[in-house]
């Protein structure tokens, strides 16, 4: 790894811009109050950084219990409280927001060269309603927890337990119109704030996954608002819907739920995909192979991803004829997701390849996306789901697309797009250990699970047959790794903050609009509104620009 | 210094409105009147049939989207077409059951 | 620090304030801020056509699985009552059409008028929804709340099932009115919440109208409010049908 495209100003001489966004207004009321999408993105950061770190906890929680075979750690009540509160943090708290409302937020509208999102009230409104759903579920933590699971699955969570199910529903819904109102506004954005010459086709690909995950947030997450304004009624009133014995059918909330939850899936990966196109494209210097291709698979995913959901009923109770229709779907579905895997491996093909940072996270996140998009395959497959659902495989299928692919991006992203938003450099060699200490963690922790499932060691449960400890406990030690992995960045990352290097206008040579102001940027994103008059991922185009101020300075100096 | 491009060019007058209304409120007194009358398989085809049809009255005129941009209907057709995906699958799936194993 | 001049010549900025006071600085100019607002209110429409979407597959799926239920059940709502709410709504619709009209067209009294008059219909609307409820309430017919089956079990001990000439239930197709009414009141409800929450907005619509808000040339307010309005109206369009005019033959 001694190649490096890092372009730095030199350090003796350069100095963070005076006047920046952070710079700009000082106090908590101006960030409290702001409608500036920059700072909007860094309250974000900081909030889903914190809830990461409490779904990391109950993660360390269950993992611990799971190194006995007994439920001997905790209650096995309790046990079911840190798995449901550990699904409900990481997907609604974290993974939902993590890139569109940090990354996204900041970087659309100056990759479009707009000065902000077209409603930034709405952006403001949107992280309140976040935080409010995120005290809600720290309150329903507190106060009891609720132990039905993430999915709420009827009847058991209208019925038979006493726990919170009510608050925490509610802590979804609010933070369900957290993610409309962000999605909403980026589609606004996307469609009528384009810079001129800021064709569709013009657009980085991180924009066109933003664009696709935004359509799935404002059309699927309604539905799963009124599947729990229904489980509330049902749990409070009693009125029947899902209830047998009254004539209901449990299985109508499930339809319900995971009308949502399923595209729910592709709402979290699909930014993650973004990130992933513009870090590839940046680190081998190389134009995205397929543009069209993967820009429309992503508007694909998207779609098609509406008309799958209920694989994840196969053995619930739907009739036979659903089964197979939605297995046939479920197949179609992969498709465009191995497109982009197979545009990012051709970018990569003759590129001049540099291992920074982002670039380790974007190569683990395509081996292990891959692993876990194949997995979904096996669970796609009706007759095989059958043996696999419920099980460790599904655990080990969703980490890994999730973890292993969703978060390897999101700390891709934010690796590469340190520099612009603070105008600071991350420390390189720690970071690329903290990468290779993560992936190899992930696959310590993960990769047994599949085996595990297979086995047949069902998930949810504290206990289990003596004969899977000792893959449990290789799983255990794995997640040991993996906290490392993840505790070392808030580390040095906030050390860059005061002692990174400075980073300049585009330490990566990247060809973004973003990357052709100063880091960190102005308030309104650019003193003069660009005019895009070049191709997306242009580097050709960059070499001439970086020629004209070399002379400009030459013929100065 | 315009307003919206439609409204400089389509404001959309009293005269279509009170036409439109007219045309509401018939199709109301036509469904109730429907409902009394027994049609067999027809009473829950026509029933939604007026409706559809006073909604897309209400969606072109009321709502302007007769003159409204390709992205706006492009919109609204996302949305319907979303809405029937949803009660279509679920649908086959609750008549599904009743046809047995295979 | 100036940016970089790689960006081809852009157009500068105007120091100038020469724009009107309702034109946000991230526009270039009131023609965009209206579209794309416009543009957002019709995907804040499609989150509700997804969300009330939710409660229509529910009603479709219990519908046919309960179907004399259904019509049993749904002979408890009173036709007058709901095809004159219908008349309301419709109407309501009509005069908040006229309204944006009456804004586009610069006329302030006559938006005014057209305000308070949707504001009275919707009035109307919840005031004759509060009395169908009501009756329900007295018949014991709220799921949850000492639900009681007596008018299905025995058509001619309540006067609307008499009325409609309906025959005695077995229990078991007599429990399923429940879902019935668990589906009237949640629609219904929803629906009422809307409007609620319209009426609310129109009040303080009609003091700002007053003032002169809407009808010097920014009417994207009221514009995107009457989207609003005419969706619920289309729910409601939808929702009568389908829960008051069943079967009545």
């Amino acid at each position: 790894m001694s190649a490096t495209i890092v372009s730095l100003p030199d350090q003796s001489t350069a100095r963070i811009p005076k006047m920046n966004y952070l710079s700009k207004e000082n106090g908590l009321l101006s960030w409290l109050l702001t409608g500036d999408h920059k700072r909007i993105a860094i309250l974000y950061l900081i909030s889903i950084t914190f809830f990461f770190f409490i779904g990391g906890a109950l993660a360390g929680l269950i993992r611990l219990e799971l190194l006995t075979p007994q439920s001997d750690l905790m209650a096995t009540d309790t046990y079911n409280k840190v798995f449901t509160m550990h699904g409900v943090v990481m997907i609604f708290l974290f993974l939902v927001p993590s890139v569109p409302a940090t990354l996204g937020n900041f970087f659309i509208p100056m990759m479009i060269g707009a000065k902000d999102l077209a409603l930034p009230k709405v952006n403001l409104l949107s992280w309140y309603l976040y935080i409010i759903g995120g005290i809600l579920v720290l309150v329903t933590m507190i106060t009891g927890g609720v132990d039905t699971g993430w999915t709420f699955t009827t009847p058991l969570s209208t019925h038979y337990v006493n726990t919170n199910v009510l608050s925490t529903g509610l802590a979804v819904f609010i933070a369900g119109f957290s993610s409309i109102f962000t999605g909403l506004n980026f589609i606004v954005t996307i469609h009528k704030m384009r810079a001129p010459g800021m064709t569709w086709f013009r657009l980085p690909l991180f924009v066109w996954a933003h664009y696709a995950a935004s359509i799935l947030m404002v059309l699927g997450t309604p539905v799963l608002a009124i599947a729990i304004v229904l489980l509330a009624l049902e749990r409070t009133i009693g009125i029947g819907v899902f209830d047998p014995a009254k004539g209901g059918d449990p299985l109508l909330f499930q339809h319900l739920f995971w009308f949502y939850s399923h595209p729910a899936v592709y709402i979290m990966i699909l930014p993650g995909m973004g990130v992933i196109s513009e870090v590839i494209s940046t680190f081998s210097r190389k134009r995205v192979f397929g543009y069209t291709a993967v820009a429309f698979s992503s508007v694909a995913i998207a779609v098609f991803g509406f008309f799958v959901w209920a694989h994840h009923m196969f053995i619930m109770g739907v009739s036979n004829y659903a089964v197979l229709v939605f297995s046939l779907l479920t197949m179609l579905v992969a498709v465009p997701s191995a497109i982009k895997i197979f545009n990012w491996t051709f970018t990569l093909y003759k590129g001049s390849i540099t291992f920074e940072t982002p670039m380790l996270y974007a190569f683990g996140f395509v081996g292990l996306f891959t692993i876990g998009g194949l997995t979904g395959v096996f669970l796609g497959t009706s007759g095989t789901d059958i043996h696999l659902t419920e099980t460790y495989f599904i655990v080990a299928h969703f980490h890994f697309v999730m973890v292993g692919g969703m978060l390897m991006a999101f700390l891709s992203g934010i690796h590469f797009w340190w520099p612009k938003m603070t105008g600071r450099m991350y420390p390189e060699k720690i970071s690329q250990l903290a990468a290779v200490v993560t992936f190899i963690g992930f696959n310590f922790t993960f990769f047994p699970q599949f085996i595990l499932g297979t086995l047949g060691m069902p998930r949810r449960y504290a206990s289990y047959p003596p004969e899977f400890q000792i893959l449990n406990v290789f799983s255990t030690a794995g997640a040991t790794i993996l906290g490392v992995g993840y505790l070392l960045p808030v580390l040095y990352l906030t050390w860059s903050l005061k002692y990174g290097a400075i980073a300049g206008n585009n330490p990566w040579q990247a060809t973004g609009l973003e990357w052709q102001t100063q880091s960190p940027p102005l308030t309104e994103n650019f003193a003069t509104m660009p005019i895009m008059d070049h191709e997306a991922y242009d580097y050709e185009w960059l070499e001439k620009q970086n020629q004209i101020q070399q002379k400009e300075v030459a013929s100065v100096g | 210094m315009s307003e919206n491009k439609e409204h400089a060019l389509h404001i959309v007058g009293p005269r279509i409105y009170v036409i439109v209304f007219a045309l509401l409120l018939l199709g109301t007194a036509t469904t109730i009147w429907a409902s009394y009358v027994d049609l067999g398989i027809l009473n829950p085809i026509i029933a939604l049939g007026i409706a559809c049809s006073k909604a897309t009255l209400v969606v072109l005129f009321f709502m302007h989207v007769k003159y409204a941009t390709k992205l706006t209907k492009l919109t609204i057709f996302a949305g319907l077409f979303l809405f029937l995906a949803l009660v279509s699958m679920t649908l086959s799936d609750y008549i599904s059951r009743a046809w047995g194993s295979w | 620090m100036s940016d970089n001049s790689a960006i081809a010549e852009g157009v500068l900025e105007t120091a100038q304030h020469e724009h009107p006071a309702h034109l946000r600085h991230h526009f270039h100019d009131v023609e965009q801020q209206a579209d794309a607002s416009n543009f957002a209110m019709w995907l804040f429409l499609l989150t509700e056509v997804m969300f009330f979407g939710g409660l229509f597959t529910a009603y479709l799926i219990y519908r046919n699985w309960y179907y004399p239920a259904f019509v049993s059940a749904s002979h408890q709502l009173s036709i007058p009552l709901g095809g004159f709410n219908t008349l309301l709504l419709i109407t309501s619709s009509f005069t908040m059409a006229m309204g944006v009209w009456c804004a586009e067209t610069k006329r302030k009294s006559g938006l005014v008028l057209c305000l308070i008059l949707t504001f009275i219909l919707g009035l109307g609307f919840l005031g004759i929804k509060a009395i169908e409820y009501s009756e329900k309430i007295e018949k014991h017919h709220v799921p949850g709340f000492h639900y009681s089956l007596n008018s299905f079990l025995d058509p001619d001990s309540d006067a609307a099932a008499k009325a409609a000439g309906d025959k005695p239930l077995p229990l078991d197709v007599a429990r399923h009115t429940e879902i019935y009414f668990s589906l009237y009141f949640a629609m219904t409800g929803m629906h009422a919440l809307h409007m609620i929450i319209g009426i609310g907005i129109l009040g303080f619509m009609i003091f700002r109208a007053s003032a002169g808000a809407y009808t010097g040339g920014h009417i994207t307010f009221v514009e995107n409010f009457g989207l609003y309005w005419h969706f619920v109206d289309i729910i409601w369009i939808f929702l009568f049908p389908l829960l008051y005019l069943i079967s009545r033959h």
